[in-house]
């Protein structure tokens, strides 16, 4: 599939990257360029959740505090006036390393045994976020006065952030692709879906898992990073309990296991909390029974289920266009 | 010294009130596999629905226990809607029923500020509760030694409609074999629905309890569904004692982890509940689950 | 509560503001034609929304009495609520900046949202008056384009401590509060003044914001004369119960949010006896403030407080800053410029101005809180006139020092 690059999905590829890059053009005004910054790190943050949730089947509530955990250190690396290359370096090798820890404990369980045990990792972080106030400055958060600026390419600019931005986002969704293509990746849908199959043949499924936890603590702390150059700022209810859930939700809304889905996801959660609790009051209401109907009604997610509509709807309709379509 | 007495009291009555709140959230984990996430909201929608008979926002007051029954009652029903309503098209799906119960929370959350806006409900204790026990030179307040024999009584009513009912036995059958007590004729489903409402009015009846002492204001739910998690996951879900003990222990680690060590309140407040899920998953009272 | 001011900006019309923007049309008529965008940061979700909402009707409320015209313009408000959190205020204060096109902000409400947000304002240039505290805000590392019409942390702390030293003769104080800057600045300004007085603090103690039972916190207070607590929000009613449920009888003493007016509705007798130092307070006896609390009381039934009078004022401050520039606020230098000249001589706190960092200086009231036929009231005893942020103190020394923390000044052994 990949030697025709003029089949339909390239080429609906080709447009939505040419779309985004044009972005700032095409869209009106600096506040929607920063509003699809931010769709796109935490588009990357639901990615990388999404290789836990989707295809490993393990769902993480502790998240936005591994996410919290890359963006303090980060904050607190600049603080301590180093640079930005340092800061960023030992913001990923902490948050990896605390994906490590958090995966080891963790592991050790599978359903809601994971839940829990990630709840409780979560909390405690926010814990030490919080009231650990000689380190991390409590409620009053960290600032960071100043966004880097890579070869001269100031990103304290709007355009030049989102163009950053885009560029992480386009690689980690490159990364996507490729480990959900690789036999890593078909190993640990293995590990989800057939976990003592893939013990009997031979699989080392903790590992496996080990491993998945590891490259979606990559892309958390990625994120992390990006969130605290774009706020510039951190506090502790970064790290809360809601914040793990709405990541989530940008996952399950979405559809777990799917490359798109999280993306679409990510876009559909941070709509609706900037822009449309601008116009509806009760957005945190709105957002409940988005998950609420999204979970009962399409439990594959947006992505999957519009397209399940969508190929329903085309072959209820009357034969003639369908029939083009259908020649292989 | 007083402080040390005070503590060890207050830490008492605290995790009365903590059995309150996680009774029946230990009894939908242990029953239905799903930690409710909605519990906290229960607990503050009960806060919310008894407080509008006791100040009377409604025009006219009640007194407090008739309020307390009526929230309990109240709260109890919309559980039962819940569970019918929503959990009940999600069979077996344990995850898809813990996601549902989580966007039910921001729901909740949100309906009880647009009902009662934001400022803080004051409950006042229940009459001839509101005087002190004096121990040498320490004063005890009354309503919170009566939590802890509230406590007591809805324990031993638990456990009487627990051990003793032919519900009862259906529930423990439930929890600890759902497979087999399906097998043996129990309507498993039918069941689900009982428990949650049981445990979202006791839930309910926790706030309005609590009332006196929390208040009740917007974010209270998430101040209260962590301690319950806690509380649970120690003591064991589906145990009855296991959530009796788990909350004094919880009471004292609270009161003392705030006093002596308030940089790392939170950490050994969670810690103890991380050290259960890794080494004894079933907490110091529960049983294995197959 | 639904939103009765919706949000009637479309595209075209920030498009359009854009261009003028971008080409500098020279048609100041044309400008001053257009209405004036007036942008509220507030909290109408989660747990601060108390505050925040309140903040929203004291700002309506002056709005309805100028109906709607500021100095000949249409004002056109628009109100964002950022969920009291400092990633959501930095996207909402996006919002007002960028796609709005504000002419002055109002709000936010907490220190850690201003603090989120101070570098960005800043850059943008955009007038902001809010009542949050963050002394250095106004101190250390001013912000030229902000306006604290409110109090800073300590500005009402500096005239309770003179008078719980002077007049109640107290000696010993603990001091409470929460465990953030608000918290912090209040007490250190407490304590600095307190101690000069020949007082002393014997302990200070930091509860996290978020506390369900004070019981651990108020199991430490002893060994004292007073209680100073410096609770903001929904937290000075379980304070106050837990502290009487421990059967503890210290005169208490407070500040601006921990005595709040309309906080009394939800407040028992156990409040009873306490003493409050506000840069508001609602038997104020002036025309602008009835009229302030006869509209609040018939458009919403309650009594404004802290909030909806500092919001009021805040407004009041942006009508007479527009009247001074004519109208024009394009020019945003020319127009901060205006805000902090501004001096009004009927607001509902009475007169103010602003000091050269933008921070009000006004009277600050000590009330004693009391029942009257079966309801709450604070009942003012003593005005403190004309105090600035700087209290008694020298500038230049006053800004050498440490901004107040949670370790300064020090507790003395």
């Amino acid at each position: 599939m990949m030697g025709n690059f003029l089949t339909p999905r390239c080429l609906a590829i080709a447009v939505a990257i040419a779309l985004l890059a044009a972005l700032p053009a095409w869209m009106n005004g600096v506040y929607y360029v920063n509003v699809a910054s931010q769709i796109l790190f935490y588009a990357v943050f639901a990615l990388g959740l999404n290789v836990l949730v989707g295809y490993a089947g393990l769902t993480s509530l502790g998240h936005a505090a591994l996410f919290g955990v890359a963006a303090y250190a980060t904050a607190y690396m600049l603080q301590l006036g180093y640079g930005h290359t340092e800061s960023i370096l030992v913001a990923l090798l902490v948050g990896v390393a605390s994906m490590a820890v958090y995966a080891v404990l963790s592991l050790r369980s599978t359903g809601i045994g994971f839940i829990m045990i990630t709840l409780a990792l979560g909390e405690i972080l926010w814990g030490l976020a919080y009231r650990w106030i000689s380190l991390t400055g409590g409620d009053n958060g960290i600032n960071v006065p100043k966004r880097p600026a890579p070869f001269g390419f100031a990103m304290s600019n709007a355009t030049n952030f989102y163009y950053v931005t885009l560029i992480v986002f386009l690689l980690s969704v490159i990364a996507m692709a490729i480990f959900v293509r690789s036999p890593f990746g078909a190993a640990l849908r293995g590990t989800r879906d057939q976990p003592r199959r893939m013990n009997a043949l031979g699989y080392h499924v903790w590992l496996i898992r080990f491993y998945a936890c590891l490259f979606s603590g990559l892309l958390t702390a990625v994120s992390g990073i990006l969130f605290v150059y774009y706020t510039q700022f951190i506090s502790p209810q970064t790290l809360a309990l809601t914040s793990s859930a709405e990541v989530l939700l940008m996952v399950i809304a979405g559809g777990p296991g799917t490359l798109l889905g999280p993306i679409v996801g990510a876009g559909l959660v941070v709509i609706v909390k900037t822009v449309v609790s601008g116009f509806i009051e009760r957005w945190n209401f709105l957002l409940g029974a988005i998950f609420v109907a999204i979970v009962i009604l399409m439990p594959d997610g947006l992505v999957p289920g519009t397209t399940r509509l969508w190929r329903r709807f085309i072959r209820k309709r009357p034969p003639a266009p369908a029939k083009t379509e259908a020649a292989p | 010294m007083n402080f040390w007495l005070v503590l060890t009291v207050n830490s008492i009555t605290f995790g009365g009130l903590l059995f309150l709140l996680s009774a029946g959230f230990s009894l939908i984990f242990g029953l239905m596999r799903i930690p409710n996430l909605t519990h906290g909201s229960l607990f503050m929608l009960g806060a919310y629905v008894g407080a509008t008979f006791t100040v009377g926002l409604l025009g006219f007051k009640l007194n407090f226990w008739l309020a307390a029954i009526l929230a309990t009652l109240a709260v109890a029903a919309i559980g039962a809607l819940a569970e019918r309503l929503l959990l009940r098209r999600l069979p077996g799906d344990q995850l898809a029923q813990v996601l549902v119960t989580l966007g039910l929370s921001f729901m909740a959350a949100d309906l009880c500020l647009m009902l009662w806006g934001g400022d803080p409900l004051n409950v006042t204790t229940p009459d001839g509760l509101g005087g002190f026990v004096r121990v040498g030179t320490v004063a005890f307040p009354m309503y919170r030694l009566a939590i802890i024999a509230i406590a007591i009584v809805v324990a031993v009513g638990l456990w009487l409609l627990l051990d003793r009912t032919r519900l009862g036995a259906m529930i423990r059958a439930g929890v600890d074999d759902p497979d087999m007590a399906r097998v043996v004729g129990i309507r498993v489903s039918q069941l689900f629905t009982i428990v949650f409402a049981l445990g979202a009015g006791l839930a309910a009846f926790a706030g309005i309890i609590g009332g006196p002492i929390l208040s009740v204001y917007p974010g209270l739910d998430q101040d209260m569904l962590p301690l319950a998690l806690v509380v649970v996951i120690l003591g064991g879900t589906g145990s009855l004692l296991g959530s009796f003990v788990g909350s004094i222990i919880v009471g004292f680690i609270y009161n003392f982890g705030q006093a002596l060590l308030p940089e790392l309140a939170y950490f050994v407040l969670f810690m103890p509940m991380l050290l259960v899920l890794l080494l004894r998953p079933q907490g110091l009272f529960g049983r294995q689950i197959p | 509560m639904s939103r009765k001011f919706s949000r009637r900006t479309v595209m075209a019309g920030t498009a359009a503001g854009a261009v003028a923007a971008a080409f500098k049309f020279p048609s100041p008529a044309l400008a001053q034609a257009a209405p004036f965008k007036l942008g509220l940061l507030t909290v109408k979700t989660g747990p601060l929304a108390q505050g925040g909402i309140q903040m929203e009707q004291g700002v309506i409320t002056y709005l309805k009495e100028k109906n709607y015209t500021f100095a000949g313009r249409k004002v056109e408000f628009i109100s964002a609520d950022t969920g009291g959190n400092p990633a959501g205020t930095k996207t909402k204060a996006q919002e007002l900046v960028e796609r709005e096109k504000v002419d002055a902000i109002l709000g936010p409400l907490a220190a850690f949202e201003l603090l989120a947000i101070t570098d960005y304002i800043n850059e943008q240039k955009t007038p902001m008056l809010s009542l949050a505290g963050a002394e250095d805000m106004t101190q250390r590392r001013p912000n030229p384009y902000f306006l604290r019409p409110s109090a800073t942390s300590a500005q009402a702390m500096h005239p309770m401590a003179d008078f719980a030293a002077k007049e109640l003769k107290l000696k010993r104080i603990v001091t409470i509060s929460e465990d953030f800057a608000f918290g912090h600045e209040q007490m250190g300004g407490f304590q600095q003044t307190f101690e000069e007085a020949g007082g002393k603090i014997v302990n200070k103690i930091w509860p996290p914001l978020v506390t369900p039972d004070y019981t651990p916190f108020v199991a430490q207070i002893g060994d004292c004369d007073g209680v100073c607590q410096g609770f903001a929000g929904s937290n000075p009613l379980r304070f106050l119960k837990t502290y009487a449920a421990a059967g503890l009888k210290f005169p208490v003493v407070t500040g601006e949010t921990g005595g709040d007016d309309a906080l009394l509705r939800s407040l028992g007798d156990e409040a009873l006896g306490m003493y409050s130092s506000c840069p508001y307070t609602l038997d104020f006896d002036n025309d602008s403030n009835k009229r302030f609390v006869a509209a609040m009381q018939k458009d919403y039934g309650i009594d404004p407080g802290f909030y909806a009078s500092g919001l009021y004022v805040a407004a009041q401050t942006v009508a007479a800053g527009l009247e001074k520039t004519n109208g024009k606020s394009d020019d945003k230098d020319a127009f901060v410029k205006a805000l902090r000249s501004v001096e009004l001589k009927d607001t509902p706190r009475g007169a103010i101005k602003y000091d050269h960092f933008g921070n009000v200086i006004g009277d600050f009231f000590i009330r004693h809180l009391e029942k009257v036929n079966g309801k709450l009231v604070n009942k003012t005893v003593k005005t403190y006139h004309n105090v600035s942020q700087f209290w008694t103190y020298d500038e230049k020394k006053f800004l050498a020092a440490p901004v107040y923390s949670r370790n300064y000044p020090p507790l003395k052994s």
